[in-house]
């Protein structure tokens, strides 16, 4: 790890602030549309509103050390409060607005946080409610009014009024301000994120201004991001990349954070906005895709004949492009028109015309879905992260942008691979400690700086990226001892759009076998265009031409999964199409709609003996839950089918 | 009733001096006695309702209070004035605005500009001026749309500010109906059945902005409603009418325990 000491004009986040307010005063820092206008704030108008709420912080009796919590959507107002708490050596504690009351209790008592910046009536109404579990608690402010013109005023202040108070007192209270913004140092921390918790109670991660400032130089130099740059900002602000996004990276670069309407109106403020920086999960460009196929599908025959043109163009040449690789005049031609007709207004309308670069992360994104988006000439990427990291593990450098992996390792990381084949790391972004919770720093960071990240994974040795396979407790071995990742097949299957959801079993076995979910539209829609009666899903499932299609499907994955040297072993042997779809209700899912194997392989005991054991046919009854609570039960007899398998030198030749 | 008194309710809001006061109103059509005899009064600041099974006249009600219908008999007292026959721009002009039962708006305009229709009252600018544009008529337009676009805001519909609302489901349109209401800026506002045929959740949404109008604004608010939680809920007093007459009067907890309201509502046996 770098030890290097920070530029001790530039070590905090408010200093940056100051920086910008000099250096770009005049450019803008935050947008947000209000009453259908956009407005805007430059580094000079922000620098003062941060400097008024933060001296009302301090008439508010904030101490250094003092955690302030923010409840609300992405507003310039709840980022400049950060700003603010910063300044007053406090330490900001985003938290997803949509947490019930019970879960805030538990993060605000567990951060001890002495005030609360929140957005509405409904944010306030939660802290009232369980104010009482809460000593520590002293003040609320919130940003909008509404409603609650009534409520008992002595604790709860409006914003704007916190900055006046704090103007009013600024002769007092600048000497005492300025000597908190001069105290931090590098070490000390800059803002405590919650993780989501999917297991167990939240964890609260302390990164220091090192992480997020070195994070923010390093990645900011990595993509060239400028001052003139632009974001929307609309993912939760309690998700560290919102932080890394919105804060680190802008503030580093000074570029202007947007923030839209309202939550519903993001699709419309992005068209408007037109940012030319974009991070989205995998969820969002794939649901994207969806609707415009299905407008399409709506289209005039013309309409869909031109946009079929323009697409086949931009998928032949836009990559190429995009990469830098040498293109033919004609084709370079071609791509010009498809531009003009299909593919710009295409863009214009999903709001990417201007975005320079883009990032997906979370998940696997489908090879089909990313080139889409790379086909239009968006310099869509891939990066991988955690919370712990500050966000960047790797991330795709430009020219090297690949579906299948996830990228080199971002500047200042370092990475190990162990024994099991988990990922570990070590940064200038590696987290401080977890808040109040010495045993889960100590299991997930070693003495000299690693942190695991659960993710089982291996690096490209011609391209240096890393290739993420699986969660490692769910990675295995074969019986021949090759490695089993059932995540990686799974993903793989679930690109195609008629199948939903999937589970490969094979650990400690001789041959991979599966069990397919079909998507009924996907599904259903196929087999009226191709004149097949069905009457019930169940019917569909065991349909011989379904379990055809299906079956083409596998052997494609068993094909790409052949060429892989590590997971050959991987390739479905043998498959059965599920009778009732996985479903939450009946446990075999989490609420999460994530695939819980270990109950699926229980409850289907019977089905995957028979997937193992080479009968070609199988009766069984399963228990089902309906949504009110009843059960019932299900019989069907399944068939069970071959796959064909490859040999890796087979295919590679 | 004594005018001048004033109340204060329960959650410690003032109600002041009454605002319309109805007397001894008779509407009749033809033979039929749509209203008999009834008086009662809507105060500064309140939130009224009327309420009876169906047929009880409440809407007849509304539309005098409205002047749409003329009683036969009794008078409407407007801001301690007698108000004689006159036509709906012209009690529009006073400040009272309504919503309607069957939703009516214009289905081809955009949200926007229905909304914008409700501040028509408040354009001063002439026809030769609004063909110019520049000038007097634009500085016109930008304040009301500032003031359409507060409401916009207020209302949480910024996602449909450009639908035609004719593509929009029936509880956004009722929202709609409810900003040209309020674009007006009425000193009295009428609902009619605000929350008919909506789901649990819009009718919670709707209450709150009811209750936000009367909080932000000041507006007092008169609604006939058939949902009795709900106006129980939100009203600070409460006519009951059955048959055309009235049955009842007083604070929800009055009228829910007033022995010919639970007759009129849950029937009674007659000997």
């Amino acid at each position: 790890m770098s030890e290097t000491m920070g530029d001790p004009q530039l070590d905090t986040v408010p200093k940056l602030l100051a920086r910008n307010a000099k250096m770009y005063g005049d450019s803008p820092a935050y947008r947000e549309k209000e009453f259908g206008i956009w407005q805007s704030w430059t580094w000079a108008q922000t620098a003062k509103e941060v400097h008024a709420l933060a001296l009302g912080f301090l008439t508010l009796g904030i101490k250094q050390g003092d955690h302030i919590a923010i409840v609300g959507r992405n507003r310039p107002h709840f980022y400049w409060s950060m700003l603010a708490a910063q300044s007053v050596g406090a330490i900001p504690v985003p938290l997803y607005k949509d947490a019930v009351a019970d879960e805030m209790a538990f993060v605000l008592d567990h951060c001890s946080a002495r005030l609360v910046v929140a957005e509405d009536q409904e944010q306030v109404d939660k802290m009232i409610d369980v104010k009482d579990q809460l000593p520590n608690l002293a003040n609320i402010i919130f940003l909008d009014p509404r409603g609650m013109r009534k409520y008992d005023r002595e604790a709860l202040f409006d914003f704007t009024d916190v900055q006046a108070k704090g103007l009013a007192k600024a002769a007092e209270l600048q000497g005492e301000l300025d000597a908190r913004l001069a105290a931090p140092n590098y070490d000390d921390t800059c803002v405590m994120l919650y993780t989501s918790g999917t297991t167990g109670r939240p964890k609260g991660v302390v990164l220091s201004n090192r992480n997020i400032i070195e994070t923010g130089k390093n990645t900011s130099e990595f993509d060239s991001l400028k001052h003139t740059d632009s974001v929307l900002a609309y993912l939760p602000m309690a998700w560290v990349g919102d932080f890394i996004f919105s804060i680190s990276q802008a503030y580093w670069s000074g570029f202007c954070v947007a923030c839209p309407e309202s939550e519903s109106t993001m699709q419309d403020d992005l068209r408007e906005l037109g940012p030319t920086y974009f991070f989205a999960p995998p969820r969002y460009f794939e649901g994207v895709l969806t609707s415009v196929q299905i407008r399409m599908e709506d289209a005039g025959k013309f309409k869909q004949r031109l946009f079929k043109w323009g697409m086949n163009v931009a998928k032949e040449v836009g990559p190429n492009l995009l990469d830098g690789k040498s293109v033919g005049l004609g084709d370079r031609i071609k791509y010009q028109m498809a531009k003009l007709f299909v593919t710009g207004p295409l863009k214009n309308t999903l709001g990417l015309s201007c975005v320079r670069l883009g990032y997906t992360a979370g998940e696997a994104i489908g090879p089909e879905i990313f080139d889409f988006y790379r086909s239009l000439g968006i310099n869509l990427k891939q990066l991988y992260g955690q919370t712990e990291a500050s966000v960047f593990i790797t991330q795709q450098p430009d020219g090297q942008v690949r579906a299948d992996t996830v990228g080199i390792p971002s500047p200042g990381v370092e990475l190990k691979i162990a024994e099991n084949g988990e990922v570990f790391y070590r940064s200038s972004g590696t987290f401080v400690r977890y808040h109040k919770n010495p045993e889960s720093t100590a299991d997930t960071k070693d003495a000299q700086g690693w942190v695991a990240t659960g993710d089982a994974g291996f690096i490209e040795k011609e391209s240096g990226h890393l290739r993420i396979i699986d969660r490692a407790k769910d990675v295995g071995k074969m019986k021949d001892g090759s490695m089993f990742a059932p995540k990686f097949v799974e993903n793989k299957l679930k690109f195609f759009a008629n199948i939903l959801e999937c589970v490969v079993f094979g650990n400690g076995r001789e041959m991979c076998t599966a069990f397919i979910n079909i998507d009924l539209t996907a599904v259903g829609n196929w087999a009226e265009r191709n004149n097949i009666a069905y009457s019930s899903y169940q019917e569909l499932a065991a349909h011989p031409e379904v379990y055809k299609m299906i079956q083409s499907h596998v052997e494609e994955v068993n094909a790409s999964v052949a060429q892989d040297e590590m997971l050959s072993g991987c390739q479905i042997h043998r498959f059965l199409i599920l009778h009732k779809e996985l479903d939450a209700d009946d446990g075999e899912l989490t609420r999460t709609q994530k695939v819980r194997r270990n109950i699926i392989a229980e409850k289907y005991d019977d089905l995957l003996t028979a997937l193992f054991d080479g009968s070609t046919e199988i009766s069984t009854k399963t228990e089902v839950t309906y949504e009110d609570g009843r059960k019932g039960s299900i019989s069907a007899t399944l068939e069970i089918r071959d796959a064909a398998v490859f040999e890796r030198a087979k295919v590679a030749a | 009733m004594n005018a001048i008194d004033s109340y204060i309710t329960p959650d410690g809001r003032t109600i002041g001096a009454p605002v319309m006061e109805m007397k001894n109103i008779t509407l009749r059509f033809g033979g039929v006695v749509a209203i008999k005899d009834i008086s009662f009064d809507i105060r500064e600041g309140e939130i009224r309702a009327i309420i009876g099974p169906n047929g009880a006249g409440k809407s007849s009600m509304l539309n005098v209070m409205n002047g749409f219908y003329h009683p036969q008999e009794g008078e409407v007292h407007f801001r301690g004035e007698k108000r004689g026959p006159m036509r709906p721009h012209q009690i529009a002009h006073q400040g009272i605005a309504r919503t309607f039962q069957n939703i009516a708006l214009f289905k081809g305009m955009s949200t926007l500009d229905n909304i914008m229709t409700g501040r028509l009252t408040h354009m001063k600018t002439g026809m030769f001026s609004q063909i110019k544009w520049w000038g007097a008529a634009q500085r016109e337009e930008v304040e009301n749309r500032e003031l359409v676009e507060k409401i916009i805001d207020f209302l949480e519909i910024q996602t449909i500010r450009k639908t035609p609302v004719g593509r929009l489901p029936y509880g956004l349109q009722k929202r709609v109906e409810l900003g040209r209401a309020l674009a007006a800026e009425p000193k009295l506002l009428l609902l009619d059945e605000p929350m008919a045929g909506m789901n649990v959740e819009e009718k919670e949404d709707m209450s709150r902005f009811i209750l936000d109008v009367n909080d932000e604004f000041g507006t007092t608010i008169a609604l006939i409603e058939h949902d009795m939680g709900v106006v129980m809920d939100i009203a600070d007093r409460v006519v009951v009418m059955d048959y055309g007459k009235k049955i009842g009067d007083g604070t929800p907890e009055e009228v829910r325990t007033n022995q010919d309201v639970i007759d009129a509502y849950l029937g009674v046996a007659h000997d």
